[in-house]
């Protein structure tokens, strides 16, 4: 076990160089020159020029590499073009808020998708069975952004319940758990909460039906196992496939937020990538992806930990 | 001796995109300490008969009929807390692969020390040195190691072996073993076959074994009970069925074993299929593979003939000739 955590942990380290050198290039490959979005009209070539050695444009790709990566391991992420100010707290800031959301929405969608999953399997075949495979199916194919302005006509404009708009009244960086910031929650992590949901549902769903066909269900039942007995094994075959599903979903709440973060102008990381994206800012957007695929690296640690904790064949086999 | 477990004309019809009656009147007796075995080709009903007894069947598709009595009591009245302190305390099973039949992620002990905290209510501690003892009398190896194996960590007759612990832990008085050794090499068989049949006698279990093969029987049984078609046609003790086989389904299944056969002569295999039992049997439905079969076979169900204690054969040709 302590083993195979070693080897796992060690097995990070290439992912994430990996991981950063594709976020690094990624943005160089997209065409456009991220100066000329900032360079008055009028400037001439030697004050361009003296631009490019200020952002290090000027050297080299893979001396840019090498520099913005020492750089990130430190902790500095360099300085937005757009605005000047350091890209560490802003990403800093923008990713907490992201976080906050899909946390909301995990707390939502999860335990309500492998429960109804749980039941829709147990239950295969049965109306209940239709109706929740029936709403998973619908969940899943809502375009969720539509589903946002939905929220919003019905919530916020036909019954002025619940804001739109923003993450609170102390703007991005002042988050409070109240009711005054909490309720700015509910509609942006509903609507990120669907889709999920729908997927983690039909997961469980095949899982414990797949689980419920095989022939040591039959024989816990054999063995005087009761209901809750038997469906407690049940629960922990399924476990390992289940997170490994969450997890994926997880990240998808991470990265996949920013038409939901656009719709509510929610100040996440997916709003503030799409910002970036549109100011061509590179320093900006290497750094908001580079620390949301850091979050996804970790968090696939994570699942993997727990599946092999859960199922004994991952880590001995 | 007096009866363990008594079948009276079970019938089992299973309903969905296709109806199977794949038990039509099955009555049966073991005795306490008797070892029977259930013979017949795949689709008999060998295996449902056992998950009769046990109400393994899956409930909504599943119509069963007539009555199963385990020492007196009503096994198919059972239900919900009743019908699980009956299972694995008063009777166990064992299935045709052990591989499939053991939970995957949780060890082998807890597995068995599961069971045993379930029917008896003792504490971790007890129920795992119990494991401990069961995993010893069934000869694993290291023991107190194999507790903490998981089941993909074992061999395959080792697994088996660890089914039969758990399946003994609550020594249950009744061992329904499904093809237990089917899935094994030929020599892990045979040894499987002597745990099983040393257990019994310690234990002084009854048994009902179900099996295709013939030479296993003999290893194993007391009594025969030879099925075909979801009905039993012949019953007898192990060397009446060998040496005097009366129905003309045993002669030929006794025919078509390997044991005795001649090098390069082929084997005398029964000419056709059982039937679909999509309609419940009228008339014998061994007749249009019967090779002494007569036109009255195709008219009726023969009837039950007793020939002696225990022994009976559902043939015609085994009716006294009307005077």
């Amino acid at each position: 076990m302590l083993g195979y955590l070693f080897s796992r942990l060690v097995s990070v380290i290439p992912v994430a160089l990996g991981v950063s050198l594709i976020c690094f290039l990624l943005v160089h490959i997209a065409p456009g020159d991220p100066l000329v979005a900032i360079m008055p009209i009028d400037a001439t070539a030697e004050q361009e020029a003296e631009m490019r050695a200020v952002y290090g444009f000027d050297k080299p790709l893979p001396v840019q590499f090498g520099i913005w990566l020492s750089n990130a391991v430190q902790g500095d992420l360099g300085r937005s073009i757009a605005t000047g100010r350091p890209v560490g707290p802003e990403v800093t800031r923008a990713v907490g808020n992201t976080l906050l959301l899909a946390a909301a929405a995990s707390v939502i969608g999860f335990p309500l998708g492998i429960f109804f999953g749980f039941m829709a399997g147990y239950l295969r075949d049965t109306v209940w069975d239709r109706i929740i495979t029936a709403s998973a199916i619908a969940g899943v194919s809502t375009p969720n952004y539509w589903l946002g302005m939905v929220l919003v006509i019905i919530f916020s404009i036909t019954w002025p319940l619940l804001p739109s708009m923003g993450a609170g009244p102390g703007g991005s960086g002042a988050w409070v758990w109240d009711w005054q910031h909490m309720r700015h929650l509910v509609l942006p992590a509903i609507t990120l909460a669907v889709v999920p949901m729908g997927i983690v549902m039909r997961t469980t769903r095949a899982l414990v039906s797949d689980i419920l066909d095989q022939d040591f269900v039959q024989a816990l039942y054999a063995k005087g196992m009761t209901r809750t007995g038997v469906l407690r094994h049940v629960a922990r075959n399924a476990a390992p496939t289940a997170l490994s599903v969450i997890g994926l979903q997880l990240g998808y709440l991470l990265g996949g937020s920013i038409l939901i973060e656009t719709v509510f102008n929610w100040p996440g990381s997916g709003y503030l990538l799409s910002v970036a994206i549109l100011q061509r800012d590179l320093p900006m957007l290497q750094g908001t992806i580079l620390v949301l695929a850091m979050f996804f690296v970790t968090l696939n640690l994570l699942v993997d930990i727990a599946q092999s904790m859960i199922d004994p064949r991952i880590s001995r086999a | 001796m007096t009866a363990l477990v008594e079948i009276e004309d079970l019938t089992v019809r299973f309903s969905g995109e296709r109806t199977v009656h794949a038990i039509n009147g099955v009555s049966l007796s073991v005795a306490k300490g008797e070892v029977l075995a259930l013979l017949g080709e795949s689709g008999s009903g060998k295996s449902v008969t056992l998950k009769s007894i046990m109400q393994l069947l899956p409930g909504r598709r599943t119509q069963i009929g007539g009555r199963i009595r385990f020492d007196g009591r009503d096994v198919l009245a059972l239900k919900g807390r009743a019908l699980a302190d009956f299972r694995g305390r008063d009777v166990a099973m064992i299935f045709q692969d052990p591989s499939l039949a053991l939970d995957p992620v949780y060890s082998i002990g807890t597995q068995i020390a599961e069971t045993v905290i379930r029917h008896e209510g003792v504490s971790r501690v007890a129920a795992r040195s119990r494991a401990l003892d069961m995993l010893k009398r069934v000869r694993i190896p290291s023991a107190e190691r194999r507790l903490d194996n998981y089941p993909h960590e074992m061999s395959g007759g080792m697994r088996q072996r660890a089914m039969i612990a758990l399946a003994l832990a609550c020594g249950p008085r009744l061992l329904l073993a499904d093809e237990p050794t089917t899935a094994l090499d030929a020599t892990v068989q045979m040894q499987v076959l002597l745990l099983l049949r040393e257990l019994q006698q310690e234990m002084d279990m009854s048994v009902i074994f179900v099996t295709h093969d013939i030479g296993v029987a003999v290893e194993i049984a007391d009594r025969v009970a030879v099925m075909y078609a979801g009905t039993i046609v012949e019953t007898g003790t192990i060397s009446q069925i060998i040496k005097d086989p009366r129905h003309p389904y045993t002669k030929g299944l006794l025919a078509a074993n390997l044991h005795g056969a001649v090098k390069g002569s082929r084997l005398d295999a029964i000419p056709g299929a059982p039937p679909t039992l999509e309609e419940p049997p009228t008339s014998c439905p061994f007749a249009p593979r019967c090779p002494s079969a007569l036109p009255v076979c195709r008219e009726a169900r023969p009837p039950l003939v007793n020939r002696g204690p225990g022994r009976a054969v559902a043939c015609v040709l085994e009716q006294e000739p009307a005077i």
